[in-house]
């Protein structure tokens, strides 16, 4: 009887007035440290951004981008070498890492009844989760001490490969799973060979994606610091010998940054802003680029 | 042609199982005179000695399980609750574009968080936020300990902490991704019975993306151990003992391969140093394994953080 008559009385509450005062401000209490949680975040992006504008625009001037580093105690100079071997490393890690990358991803989704393909797509992912610092090492001892005989960009330009193919591989073996198993079907009952179908339509199709991929690994591999430590290793003079040390941005930053020198510091800031300025322009890019993703 | 082009193909692909071979073994064989000749007393003593040529990794070992410790508790209630957040409270219009800032904090470069650290962080740390802990839990028996010292902004609690900001990204990412897999049925029963939001995402939603959250402190757990250059640049890279505070001065082990690989000079030496690498690949190899398969009981057949 009672049990009847309670569900009576609140099938005409409206929902809000049914709640208990003490629950309604538990609700307000733990939505605001959520939010507060979100804030945080943010403002973390917002504060270390900051720091690097603020203290790297001071840094900048045509000579930053034109001139080489000066010895100790000598103010002024740039990071030019850095910045061309920074452009340098990228295009030839990219030139070996994305062949392998899509070829990889092609032999997982197009050949998946293989033996191999979980494999290498398993490979793939544990390859991503090394520390870089780890391949810096593998890197080295395979080249550096080994085939090359020397610290070199060619070295560090293989090192960021690694770092890159998982990040190819996995993103395009997204994409491919996305173009419809209908059109590998008609081009195959048009009597198309298998190879074609995968050059002139599979590919085509996921275009926008595999782009993506590709700018994807270089902007991750932009910053890439200890295994270039280990194979690069750096260089205050302007080189394009692969077979020598060649400089970057980032260990152009790290040498700067832990230096007793205030102009180096700032230089340090200097040479950040513009790494994140390249940064963010490969990924406003992507972001340009994955709109016209496969549809 | 077709067996010509599945060949190629074929050859690119399997380069990369070849190399995750090759890394394992190259490491293997240069760390192998270190591992014959300290065993596992290696892991035993901190004695770091170029000069008597005794290496033992303990103390780096130490380092890197107190750092990430301290990165994951404090990342993971940060990136827990900006993930409840945008699953379930935000308004609909800020959720895509507050994850998307988010994420952009994972596109910063190692390096730039350690020149941050350096010139930002630690003087922080070392002024405010240590001397403030020092106050108020260093008082507390037993947890006090943590917080003894005198506060030098360079050490293992700064490494923890520019850790933490590291790793927020992708636990938020992915626990993100865990709470959206969550059907929309378990909110909708719970709130049905009377339930507010927030009592059917503590009751409802939480315990059935607890496997795929714990996933992702794993995977913050694995992002973490290996960071090298931030935190190189903070954690002080001094000492060598195991003690009780979090205000020393210390080594992590991928800290101690970017320090020292260049300057072994020996092959003992090199060796102990590879040696460290090894134990990094392995526990690697553990970690990403195990993240994998607990994301993988929430999401259905994703790849873990693909966007991160």
């Amino acid at each position: 009887m009672t049990v009847a008559v309670r569900s009576m009385a609140l099938a005409v509450v409206p929902a809000r007035h049914r709640v208990a005062p003490r629950r309604r401000i538990a609700e307000r209490l733990a939505v605001g440290l959520l939010a507060l949680a979100t804030l945080a975040a943010v403002a973390l992006l917002v504060i270390i951004l900051s720091y690097v504008v603020a203290r790297g625009l001071p840094a900048i001037d045509l000579a930053f981008f034109t001139q080489r580093p000066r010895p100790f105690g000598e103010v002024g100079g740039g990071v030019q070498p850095a910045i061309v071997g920074t452009v340098a490393l990228a295009a030839i890690s990219g030139a070996i890492a994305i062949p392998i990358g899509i070829a990889a991803a092609i032999f997982v989704v197009e050949y998946r009844t293989g033996r191999y393909a979980a494999p290498v797509r398993f490979a793939a992912e544990l390859i991503a989760g090394l520390p870089s610092i780890v391949i810096g090492v593998f890197v080295w001892a395979l080249l550096v001490r080994g085939l090359i005989g020397s610290f070199a960009g060619l070295a560090g330009a293989v090192a960021l490969a690694v770092i890159m193919v998982p990040i190819v591989a996995r993103t395009v073996e997204e994409v491919l799973r996305l173009v419809p198993m209908s059109l590998r079907e008609a081009a195959l009952a048009l009597g198309a060979p298998k190879w074609k179908v995968i050059l002139r339509v599979v590919l085509p199709t996921a275009r926008a994606g595999v782009v993506t991929a590709a700018v994807l690994a270089l902007a991750r591999s932009a910053g890439e610091t200890a295994p270039l430590l280990l194979t690069a290793l750096g260089n205050e003079f302007f080189s394009l010998d692969l077979l020598r040390p060649i400089d970057a941005l980032p260990l152009r930053i790290y040498r700067y940054a832990i230096s007793p020198y205030d102009d180096w510091h700032t230089k340090a800031w200097g040479a950040s802003l513009v790494l994140v300025v390249v940064i963010g322009l490969i990924a406003a890019l992507l972001r340009v680029v994955a709109r016209q993703r496969v549809r | 042609m077709d067996r010509a082009f599945a060949a190629g193909v074929a050859a690119l692909a399997m380069l990369v199982p070849l190399t995750l071979v090759a890394i394992a073994v190259l490491i293997l064989i240069d760390s192998w005179p270190s591992l014959t000749t300290f065993g596992l007393a290696y892991f035993a003593t901190t004695a770091w000695d170029p000069v008597k040529l005794v290496f033992g990794a303990a103390a780096y070992v130490y380092g890197t399980i107190v750092t990430t410790a301290v990165a994951v508790i404090l990342a993971t209630p940060v990136a827990v609750g900006a993930a409840i957040y945008l699953t379930e409270f935000a308004p609909r219009p800020l959720r895509a574009p507050i994850a998307l800032v988010i994420e952009i904090l994972a596109y910063i470069p190692s390096i730039i968080y350690g020149l941050w650290g350096i010139f930002a962080l630690v003087p922080a740390m070392r002024d405010v936020v240590e001397p403030a802990l020092q106050a108020t839990a260093g008082r507390v028996p037993v947890v006090g300990q943590l917080f003894s010292g005198t506060p030098g902004g360079l050490d293992l609690f700064t490494g923890g902490v520019v850790l933490a900001i590291m790793i927020l990204p992708i636990l938020t990412a992915v626990t993100r991704e865990v709470l959206l897999a969550v059907p929309p049925t378990q909110r909708e029963a719970m709130i049905g019975l009377g339930a507010t939001r927030w009592e059917a995402v503590t009751r409802a939603v939480l315990p059935y993306a607890r496997p795929g959250i714990v996933g992702a402190a794993v995977l913050g757990v694995g992002r973490a151990f290996g960071e090298t250059m931030a935190v190189t640049m903070v954690v002080g890279n001094s000492s060598r003992d195991i003690g009780g505070s979090l205000f020393v001065p210390g080594y992590t082990m991928a800290s101690a391969i970017a320090n020292q690989f260049v300057e072994a000079d020996t092959e003992l030496y090199f060796s102990a140093i590879v040696e460290v690498a090894l134990v990094l690949l392995i526990v690697a190899l553990l970690v990403n394994s195990v993240a994998r398969l607990l994301i993988r009981r929430t999401v259905a057949d994703r790849p873990a953080g693909a966007v991160v």
